[in-house]
């Protein structure tokens, strides 16, 4: 029988600590209704070794979630509740998670591989900013009143909550991902059914309790690590379910959109895959763009959804750029994610270790050339160095296919401007794209014809809260992320035409 | 040097002994006014002095503007971003919420409100606004237009620089809130004058605003009299935009200073002589509370009062019987005493004045129902009045008497009243009770105001727009609504390819 929490210790930090490892429903934490023997085991990347387990939720657990869920929105969440209140609970949800950034980056290092410092600094600092942004949204959630006929209606629209949510997270971002859609879930007036990435729940959980001793009102989030195939599909074909969001593959984002499509229509945002590309024209500055560059395909070990994996360089900078890039790709340090040196931590699983190698084999079998890495590590942790190819073409995997979600970089050649933007939009995924250049109006041209949802100039990567993130194509049309966009998804608009003066005749 | 305010709270709902600076607040520090002169504070319970504070004069505005600009210029406006400014602001709610008892007893102290009002709306309403504020913070946004390929259009929200921002001594803290919250989160740097009769809740504030961290300059807080340190801050050269509130009379003169000096945007909150009418099909009871709130709350002081009152002859004996018994059931006194309703009146000025107005309704023909006269023989108390047997043309049906004191009024039927309603210069709000909603919402939509309230009255909320008719004001407050008045927009043009 899986207990409710474990205690790790993190030898790295000389930490010890008890964390929550049941279902999570209306502000407790709970074993699996029945199925109580299933569990996750949660390894960490960097040793191989097993943190912990974990409950595995089921389908008939995701049914009671949802329905504690619903029950909080008909009762003290959704309607019952004010702007107000919301954002004075997300406010301190935010303060909570402050108090805690310590331990919970170390957990979040230990599950998912990335540095400690990365973890607190960035991945919770923003999660602490987007939790507070959305918190001043809360009280802000204005319908319009529309002129019709002044002296016989009154029409206006509200901005309702659209009920219960089902959200499904990556493990890419753990704590960060949970934010991007607690915190606008909840702004709205919306409850929550989380499903966490199986394989790195453990973040998930400790927020749950930050949920709880914040005081939202049991039932309004609610957490059940499972499979995707299990809790996931299940929450996408529910009939309670309001909504569904979903951060992942393509390949998942599909089955998503189906089980909705069959089940009760419920409205769905997806925020998919990439193969995001970035192009080098002749008057960028060289060394800014290579430092961009390697940003976009290194961060985070190359496990973002926007990682820059294709890289296009003008002719006339080419061998200039590729060696510049090439030394700077060789700076950063892959390791242990406790350990000072490491600028990117392992890959999270075997099955991605296995995946990204695959690839690089292929790169290799379909005559794309190795300058940097290629080498595997020997030894324990799912480590893989900077690796980047030269001389591809448009029918290599490493180009063509689905993200390879990973440290490796496929980098080609252009002339002319048309021809670099025809090469980056040559893609069915469009989530993001970069373009490095000092002359601003080709900036301006080029920027608007890269068919991507989030364009950077002379930058890659980096986000705002306040400003939005979605795909075009492939990567997610449906539904954008940040910003004051997110509220739309989890609103549902009501017109009301107030009859006050006009008397109808019948018949007609 | 700037005298420390100290005294000792011995109330059953507040005890502690408080004690701050009460300086100028220029460039985050305390200082005298430049010709070293004081202002008394006095008690209105009783007419003594509780403190003196540093008097502001013309050049202290100076100095302040010249601290906000430098500000503006180097660690406010655009040089901190809006998450920045929100953090700021937030953290000021905080203290806020820290010191609540302490500013609600400042605030009864020095106004007269009640401690339990005071803490309740004035204090519990300042914290809402600003966090309403800090919220909107990181929210300035512009907009990209649609023009052609070869273009490149958009307009951004930016802050107007140093603004100048002058509040009433009705609700001291509240209006302070209402002003620099969104002026503070567009960005904006503020020169700041409470009225020189309650700013002991304004000076508090200024220590706190120090506590939270928000740089030198960007808030600046001068006590000062309208005619001199007002009058400076409407004509300055350097301050791009005034807001007030306040007399109609004084709104004008500060308009009329903007328009002579550099044309600076203007809005302005003013008077009302708010009606309130109450149908036949009114509920009774609740018409009765609401019309007690409407006037006698805040001891009328309230630019919002429901003053006129306006009945339909079917009800009009049972409202004014069940009105006069929960009138003469108000109680008045010690603000600091848990079952009072009403303290005194804010100074002997307003205490005289509205005593005028009370001889005049006399001396005119009116007819006193109740009140009428002071109450008690200490401070500046006035007992709850009503008025029957009037007529349009007298003062105290048309002017803003500004204190606990109302006309009853007999109507017939809708087209009657709403014209009686509208018969005003003012229109600030306005009132209807009725059970009849198509009937509530088409009256609601004819009165001339900026508010209306539907089987409610003076009832606020910090994201609902609220503001004036015709002599009742210019532009908006709270909700998204006030950002208007704290941006300058600027449309940018980027041509990307078009040849001349």
């Amino acid at each position: 029988m899986a207990s409710l929490s474990t205690r790790i210790v993190i030898r790295a930090t000389n930490r010890e600590l008890d964390i929550p490892t049941g279902l999570f429903i209306n502000n407790e934490f709970v074993p699996s209704a029945d199925s109580p023997n299933d569990l996750i085991h949660l390894v960490n990347p960097a040793t191989e070794e097993t943190i912990c387990t974990v409950a595995a939720g089921s389908v008939k657990d995701i049914d009671i979630a949802v329905a504690a869920a619903r029950k909080a929105f008909n009762t003290t969440w959704g309607k019952n509740v004010t702007g107000f209140e919301r954002s004075k609970l997300l406010n301190k949800l935010a303060d909570l998670i402050e108090r805690d950034q310590d331990i919970l980056a170390e957990v979040e290092s230990l599950n998912n591989g990335k540095p400690f410092k990365i973890a607190r600094d960035f991945d919770i600092g923003d999660t602490i900013q987007c939790l507070r942004y959305y918190a001043g949204w809360a009280d802000k959630i204005t319908g319009q009143t529309i002129e019709v006929d002044n002296k016989t209606k009154l029409a206006f629209t509200r901005h309702d909550p659209i009920g219960v949510c089902g959200q499904i997270i990556p493990w890419n971002y753990p704590i960060n991902m949970w934010a991007w859609k607690v915190g606008p879930a909840l702004a709205c007036g919306c409850t929550i059914v989380m499903k966490p990435s199986e394989l790195t729940p453990l973040t998930a959980l400790m927020l749950s309790k930050l949920i709880a001793e914040a005081g939202f009102p049991p039932g309004v989030v609610n957490t059940i690590p499972s499979l995707g195939s299990v809790g996931g599909a299940a929450l996408s074909a529910h009939m309670d379910v309001d909504k569904v969001a979903f951060t992942g593959s393509t390949v998942t984002g599909r089955k998503v959109m189906e089980a909705a499509a069959k089940s009760n229509l419920k409205k769905v945002s997806l925020e998919l895959g990439g193969k995001s590309p970035q192009l080098v024209f002749e008057s960028a500055d060289l060394e800014q763009a290579a430092n961009w560059a390697c940003l976009g395909v290194l961060y985070n070990t190359g496990q973002d959804c926007t990682a820059g994996s294709r890289l296009y360089v003008q002719d006339t900078i080419y061998d200039k750029f590729v060696s510049l890039l090439v030394s700077k790709a060789k700076e950063l340090v892959i390791g242990d994610g406790f350990d000072e040196k490491s600028g990117g931590g392992p890959l999270v699983s075997k099955t991605q270790f296995d995946k990204v190698w695959r690839y690089i084999e292929s790169g290799r079998a379909q005559g794309a050339k190795v300058v940097l890495g290629g080498q595997k590590r020997p030894g324990k942790g799912f480590f893989v160095d900077p690796t980047i190819f030269t001389d591809i073409n448009a029918n290599m995997d490493i180009v063509s296919a689905k993200a390879i979600f990973g440290p490796v970089l496929a980098v080609g050649r252009f002339k002319t401007e048309e021809e670099g933007i025809s090469l980056a939009n040559d893609t069915s995924y469009g989530l993001g794209a970069g373009l490095h250049s000092n002359d601003a109006n080709q900036c301006m041209r080029v920027s608007s014809a890269l068919e991507a949802g989030t364009v950077w100039v002379n930058q890659y990567n980096l986000l705002n809260n306040n400003v939005p993130f979605g795909g075009k194509k492939q990567s997610g049309i449906v539904g954008r992320e940040l910003g004051s966009y997110a509220l739309d998804e989890y609103t549902s608009v009501k017109a009301i035409h107030w009859n006050f003066g006009e008397k109808l005749d019948w018949p007609l | 040097m700037p005298s420390t305010f100290t005294h000792e709270f011995n109330a059953p709902a507040f005890k502690a002994k408080v004690s701050f600076n009460t300086g100028l607040f220029i460039n985050g520090q305390f200082v005298d006014g430049s010709d070293n002169t004081t202002i008394d504070v006095i008690n209105p319970t009783n007419g003594k002095v509780i403190t003196s504070v540093s008097e502001g004069t013309p050049k202290d505005v100076d100095l302040a503007v010249d601290a906000a600009h430098a500000a503006f210029d180097t660690a406010w406006g655009l040089h901190t971003p809006g998450a920045q400014r929100s953090i700021l602001m937030s953290k000021l709610v905080a203290l806020m919420e820290k010191n609540a008892d302490e500013l609600a007893a400042l605030e009864a102290l020095d106004n007269g409100k009640t401690f339990n009002w005071a803490r309740n709306i004035d204090v519990a309403g300042s914290i809402d606004c600003i966090r309403y504020y800090a919220g909107w913070a990181d929210k300035i946004t512009g907009q990209v237009q649609e023009t052609t390929e070869d273009k490149l259009t958009y307009s951004r929200h930016e802050p107007i620089g140093v603004v100048g921002q002058i509040i009433p001594w009705n609700f001291p803290l509240l209006m302070m809130a209402w002003k620099i919250g969104p002026a503070l989160a567009c960005g904006n740097t503020v020169v700041l004058k409470p009225s020189e009769f309650t700013p002991l809740t304004a000076i508090r504030m200024c220590h706190l605003i120090n506590e939270a961290g928000f740089p030198p300059g960007v808030v600046n807080v001068l006590t000062g009299y309208g005619n001199t340190t007002g009058n400076a801050i409407s004509s300055h050269m350097r301050i791009e935009k005034v807001a007030f509130t306040g007399s109609t009379i004084v709104g004008r003169k500060i308009m009329e200073a903007a328009a002579r000096s550099n044309l600076k945007n203007v809005t302005l909150e003013l008077g009302g002589k708010s009606p309130n009418i109450i149908f036949d099909d009114a509920d009774i009871e609740q018409a009765v509370n609401w019309a007690i709130f409407g006037i006698f709350w805040n001891h009328g002081q309230t630019c919002t009062a429901g003053s006129r009152i306006f009945v339909q002859e079917g009800i009009y004996d049972e409202f004014f019987k069940r009105f006069m018994e929960k009138t003469r059931s108000l109680k008045i006194g010690d603000p600091f005493a848990p079952d009072t309703f009403q303290g005194p009146q804010v100074s002997e000025i307003q205490f005289n004045r509205i005593m005028s107005y009370i001889e005049s309704g006399k001396a005119a023909g009116a007819k006193v129902e109740i009140g009428g006269e002071r109450h008690g023989s200490e401070g500046y108390f006035i007992k709850p009045t009503i008025f029957t047997n009037v007529d349009p043309s007298m003062k105290i049906v048309q002017e803003e008497i500004f204190g606990p004191v109302c006309v009853l009024i007999k109507f017939k039927d809708e087209e009657d009243v709403i014209k009686q309603a509208n018969d005003t210069l003012y229109g600030l709000a306005a009132a209807v009770f009725t059970q009849d909603l198509n009937r509530a919402l088409n009256t609601a939509h004819r009165l001339k105001a900026g508010t209306a309230w539907i089987n409610c009255v003076n009832s606020f909320n910090s994201n609902v727009p609220f503001g004036g008719f015709k002599q009742s004001g210019i532009g908006r407050e709270c909700g998204d609504y006030a950002l208007t008045n704290y941006t300058a927009v600027k449309a940018v043009h980027v041509n990307l390819g078009h040849k001349m």
